[in-house]
């Protein structure tokens, strides 16, 4: 970067020198899935190529997100900016430990949903752009995981939304079709509300780079970024799918295909999660402490009304719905609690909840195949006709509540650490940090409870409801060879959920480290290349 | 010149929030778009309206003489033009289909998704 100042004496605005080959990896994963959309969107009457095709795309993005993700580890956020110019005039990508893990769990988790997607696929499904559409949500949210631009971070947000519209719409029933004019109508209004915060910031500062937001923020008017930061919690708090915005989610999640509902509730409500904690937490942390009261009375809101929700419901999948409310209160407790630690179980917890949630769907999707039926009044006995399918159940149910040792337990360990640091160990006792605490242990026992009586009326008890505990458990639908592989995928990422929970020092450690990076930005700011630091 | 566009600003989102908050459908998707254009005014309106010269540095010269009007919001304000635009035409679409399979445009009987008297949850375990 470093060539010849100008004659004119004006500071060095373009890139002069070719990017090395290397560094490429940050810019790839974006690239190989909008280009692989592309692609697919061609092939997509070829019989049988599509999803081979897609495969490939995807194993590609994984290599280079596992690349990403040791150069990360190894020397901290990389930057790229685009288009030659240097930043903050070009747009820059700059990829932190977080960013890195979360596009390589969104990659893996869209790998095993490609695989699992074909137990809904027929004949009939030939020649629809489904390839094209996953391949484009995963574009979006890669994006929205890798920029370092607040405007850019807005145009993943739409390319995420215009995919996921077709996706939810695809097969156009009419309950899809009244799904998606809410899902579609709320979510629209979310990132232009965000545009508007946007087009504020822009004309506050000057700049939308997030490494420049984070050096000239603490200079500006107080009262005016608190609004823009407010404006920011109210468009990824919808997002996101927080109390009291939370009731598009439950609406529309249970209407497409068991696939697709998976891919949604592992990717889309983490990307609103995960602009809360960059923004909120990275790039305006003055504004967050304006905001911790909001924060607080959100967090414990979505915590608690979440699994309330979710104990009420009788239909399996819009119950799962409430579940994945309650995980984005817990990543919210974490953004509401103050330090390191709060941001790193913030951090994880997201991780968790992009692998936990699509497998907790993908099994929900199972269950639906193998009863024929939506509803849990309508299942029962299916322990009985498949015990590794309830075993798989149960294990993401613990996973989701936080039971030691499965993976939800170690995020809320973390953030009941700083919750109890901040509220009874501190000079100060922290009302805040004392509900917050109550909150999230409340949030997991009832979480617990809603899961357990899930699994004791889909599970255990012999047959559906109304019908004599003595008969034969019904005949159920049995899974063909597409069926055995959606199991296969399930069961390889449950298997991974519990891996990563009987071994989580790793990730332990990597969020720590990538929560220092958050909560101290130098070495960000550094990484993009502008100088003075952070203050 | 800025006072009367904020207020302007101020005017649609009201009129888009308004609009938004009906039932019907088709309002609320005039709703969005006037909601999406005042945002867009807005966006126009903090990049500082003045009127000075264009943002292109004559020939020979390293950097622009004078001042110059600022660039980067019409830029911002394309991108969100076409965005919006394309969201509106998905929404219009939908709407429609939407009509014509429930045959409602009203929010308020539109309730397959979510059944209008869900049934009590089980009270065994």
């Amino acid at each position: 970067m470093a060539a010849s100042a100008p004659a004119s004496g004006l500071p060095q605005a373009m890139i002069e020198t070719a990017t090395p080959a290397g560094a490429w990896v940050v810019v790839l994963p974006v690239v190989l899935a909008l280009l692989g959309a592309a692609v697919l969107l061609m092939l997509r009457h070829r019989r049988g190529l599509p999803l081979p095709a897609a495969l490939l795309v995807l194993a590609a993005i994984v290599a280079c997100e596992i690349a990403l993700l040791i150069e990360v580890i190894a020397v901290g956020p990389v930057s790229m900016t685009m288009g030659n110019w240097l930043p903050p005039f070009g747009i820059s990508l700059t990829v932190d430990v977080f960013g890195a893990a979360f596009a390589l769990a969104a990659a893996v988790v869209t790998l095993l949903v490609l695989l699992y997607a074909e137990i809904d696929r027929s004949e009939a499904d030939e020649g629809d752009a489904f390839h094209a559409l996953v391949l484009l949500l995963l574009a979006g949210v890669t994006g929205a995981f890798l920029t370092g631009d607040l405007f850019n971070l807005y145009v993943w947000f739409e390319v995420t939304l215009i995919a996921s519209f077709g996706l939810l719409v695809q097969g156009a029933r009419p309950v899809q079709l009244d799904a998606a004019v809410k899902y579609g109508f709320l979510n629209f209004l979310a990132t232009t509300l965000f545009l508007l915060a946007l087009g504020l910031l822009h004309g506050l500062l000057g700049t939308l780079n997030m490494a420049d937001i984070m050096r000239v923020a603490p200079a500006a008017d107080m009262a005016a970024m608190g609004g823009i930061a407010a404006l920011l919690l109210l468009a990824f708090g919808m997002k996101a799918a927080a109390f009291p915005l939370n009731a598009w989610l439950p609406a529309a999640y249970h209407t497409p295909p068991a696939a697709v509902s998976a891919l949604f509730a592992g990717l889309l409500t983490k990307v609103g999660a995960y602009a809360l904690l960059r923004t909120l937490a990275a790039v305006l942390p003055g504004s967050r402490d304006l905001l911790e009261p909001a924060l607080v009375t959100v967090a414990i809101g979505t915590l608690l009304l979440a699994p309330l929700g979710a104990i009420a419901e009788t239909n399996l999948r819009r119950a799962s719905g409430f579940l994945v409310i309650g995980g984005i209160g817990t990543i919210l407790a974490g953004l509401a609690l103050p330090g390191r630690e709060a941001v790193a179980g913030a951090g994880f917890y997201i991780f968790h909840a992009i692998l936990t949630m699509t497998a907790l769907y993908l099994v929900v999707g199972l269950v639906e195949k193998r009863t024929g039926a939506t509803d849990s009044r309508q299942m029962g006995g299916l322990y009985a006709a498949s015990a590794p399918l309830s075993m798989l159940f149960f294990l993401l149910i613990l996973a989701t509540a936080g039971v030691p040792p499965f993976l939800g337990f170690w995020p809320k360990l973390l953030l009941l650490e700083a919750g109890l640091g901040a509220g009874v160990t501190a000079a100060e006792v922290s009302w805040a940090a004392i509900g917050l605490v109550l909150a999230l242990l409340a949030n997991a026992v009832l979480t617990l409870i809603a899961g357990t009586r899930l699994w004791a009326h889909v599970f255990w008890r012999s047959g559906p409801e109304g019908e004599a505990s003595e008969h034969e458990a019904r005949a159920l639908v049995p899974l063909a060879r597409r069926g055995r592989l959606a199991f296969g995928a399930s069961a390889v990422l449950a298997l991974a959920i519990l891996a990563a929970g009987l071994w989580p020092n790793p990730l332990m450690e990597g969020a720590l480290t990538a929560a220092a990076d958050l909560v101290d930005p130098a070495r960000y700011v550094a990484a993009v290349g502008l100088a003075g630091g952070a203050p | 010149m800025d006072f009367v566009l904020a207020a302007l600003v101020g005017l649609f989102i009201a009129t888009g929030v308004y609009l938004l908050l009906s039932r019907s459908v088709i309002r609320m998707l005039i709703g969005m778009t006037v909601f999406g254009n005042g945002v867009n005014l807005l966006i126009f309106t903090a990049g500082r309206v003045t009127q000075e010269l264009a943002p292109i540095v004559p020939p020979g010269l390293e950097a622009p003489a004078g001042p110059i009007a600022n660039p980067l919001p019409q830029a911002l304000i394309l991108t969100a033009i076409v965005i919006g635009f394309s969201m509106f035409s998905f929404l219009l679409v939908l709407a429609f289909r939407a009509y014509q399979s429930l045959d409602a445009d009203n929010t308020d009987t539109m309730r397959l998704a979510e059944p209008e008297r869900s049934p009590q949850p089980p009270l065994s375990y």
